[in-house]
């Protein structure tokens, strides 16, 4: 069974639909990359998938996303129990104004750990997890927003992982790296892939040839191809793909 | 010929700026002047009243000897009330305003509300309270009578105030707690509120400073002409040092204008010292903040 699977999936905000019957499936521990031009809706399309943009006025949203076979768009989805089991990365690491263990034990101490032993498990094999650790374990202490932008996108990853969640969503993640840092966190991905679903979208084609083993091209609210990577990469099935990744447009 | 009249033209810009900096410079100076001779008398004719026994001690022989203990304690105690009615009131209704309501017509009338609030006349709060609590519910004048119409007074500024601190709080600090399955009202209270608070202190601590300073609101719901000594209960009358600076400026005669004086500079002491515990947080904290 795949672990996500979406289902007549269209999205409006006001009158402008966003994305147009998406229907996918998508496989447990495996990174599948979203690539397609700005504006396309492979963002939009990620934040459907923990419900992020439900925060926004004035959207409307038909069809499935299920995850284990559970629509959460159904009545009885739990807001909370679907957002820790599908986490996110954003664009620009977010780091809290708080020390690096404080960024790490938030979510496990809001959602119950308040064991100081417990917690300082947690937060030390979350770092382990993100490389981190042996750099910062004398800087527990310090403010997370004094780290490099790379560390402080793994750091958002091991403030994720701490709350242990099924699937990664990861929203152009390298974005504000640059490229050693970009490298080092495509390396973590690869990781992560062994105990996580990962999605990725991505502005950088080699990025998405590189870490993924799908590759979905959306335009216009359309996902238009979704296949292996490797196919889609080197034998595209639809003319408008192909356009892309060769550079005609985007 | 062209060289000539661009050279023209370029010094009549130059003294046009001068004109316009002359005058810019003028008002400047203006509105600076008022506060410093205001300071300086008051330093010059109030000072040598204060002393210990002025601070402490009740007031005799018709307020026109003694201390002005009582008005100092009333304008505390009043503004103690007005804080535990207004910050929670206003954060509150800020939160609300910011996080959960949806931009509606209801929405906007609150907006509305707030703003219009903010432009009433501080004797028209007066009367409100006389009429709603001194009253209608029966409080008497009583300092919960004074500190709930001065509470009414400041929330627009206590709730404009949080809004701003709330809104400053950026985006990606929700996004990344809710989507840690963190619930809204936890996101509120564990990053949104610690990373707004100095907004809300700074502006709860205006308001406060100008609850302090009024004089009419409390005029007909808590104030007391001549009372020495304190106030038993929240039920009961006070002195507060507006008020007691008015009665003795215009309602007993021979009064020593060094007591006035005195009053004055103790008032202006007590709200000043307000503003400038605010000004330090807030430059504190700017100081911290790193996004």
């Amino acid at each position: 069974m795949s672990k996500i699977e979406t289902r007549g999936l269209s999205l409006f905000y006001g009158n402008f639909q966003a994305l147009i019957d998406v229907n996918v499936q998508i496989k447990e521990k495996m990174i599948t990359a979203l690539i397609g031009p700005s504006g396309c809706g492979k963002s939009t399309f990620l934040r459907t998938l923990n419900r992020m943009n439900d925060l926004i006025d004035g959207i409307r949203i038909t069809g499935e996303v299920l995850i284990d076979g559970e629509n959460i768009y159904g009545n009885r989805t739990d807001l909370v129990l679907l957002r820790k089991k599908v986490g996110m990365v954003f664009q620009r690491p977010n780091s809290f104004p708080l020390s690096v263990f404080d960024n790490v034990a938030y979510g496990p101490r809001i959602h119950g750990s308040k064991n100081k032993a417990e917690l300082e498990d947690i937060v030390e094999e979350s770092l382990r997890h993100v490389e981190l650790w042996d750099i910062l374990k004398d800087k527990l202490d310090h403010s997370a927003l004094n780290l490099s932008l790379e560390q402080q996108q793994r750091l958002c990853i091991a403030r994720l992982v701490a709350v242990t969640p099924e699937v990664v969503l990861m929203d152009e993640p390298c974005s504000a790296l640059d490229p050693v840092a970009t490298s080092k966190v495509e390396e973590l991905m690869a990781e992560l892939k062994k105990q996580y679903t990962i999605l990725i979208v991505t502005h950088n084609m080699q990025q998405a040839a590189r870490v993924s083993d799908r590759t979905g091209f959306m335009l216009l609210g359309k996902l238009l191809e979704y296949g292996e990577t490797r196919q889609v990469f080197t034998n595209p099935k639809e003319k408008k793909t192909e356009e892309y990744i060769t550079g005609r447009y985007g | 010929m062209k060289i000539r009249a661009k050279s023209h033209l370029k010094i009549s810009t130059q003294t046009q700026q001068k004109i316009a900096f002359t005058f810019l410079g003028i008002a400047s100076i203006l509105v600076i002047v008022p506060v410093i001779v205001i300071f300086v008398i008051l330093i010059q004719k109030g000072l040598p009243a204060i002393n210990w026994q002025f601070l402490t001690a009740m007031p005799r022989m018709g307020m026109r000897a003694g201390g002005i203990f009582p008005a100092i304690m009333g304008t505390l105690y009043l503004v103690s009330g007005t804080i535990v009615v207004a910050l929670p009131l206003g954060v509150l209704a800020a939160i609300y305003l910011v996080e959960y309501a949806r931009q509606n017509f209801l929405t906007r009338m609150i907006e509305v509300a707030i703003v219009n609030l903010a432009g009433v006349p501080s004797v028209v709060y007066g009367l409100f309270g006389m009429g709603l609590f001194v009253i209608y519910l029966k409080l008497g004048v009583s300092i919960i009578a004074g500190a709930l119409t001065l509470a009414i007074m400041i929330l627009p500024v206590i709730i404009t105030s949080s809004k701003e601190a709330l809104q400053s709080v950026p985006r990606s600090f929700r996004e990344a707690s809710l989507a840690l399955g963190v619930s809204k009202w936890q996101t509120i209270c564990c990053v949104v509120l610690p990373n707004a608070l100095p907004g809300i202190l700074t502006g709860t601590i205006l308001g406060i400073s100008r609850a302090a300073g009024e004089t009419a609101p409390i005029l007909f719901t808590v104030a007391a002409f001549y009372l020495p000594r304190l106030p038993k209960s929240i039920f009961d009358q006070c002195m507060a040092l507006p008020y007691h600076l008015y009665v003795l400026s215009t309602q007993v005669p021979n009064v020593n204008p060094k007591i006035q004086y005195g009053t004055a500079l103790v008032l202006v002491g007590i709200v000043f010292l307000l503003n400038l515990v605010a000004i330090i947080v807030r430059s504190h904290i700017r100081s911290k903040k790193q996004w």
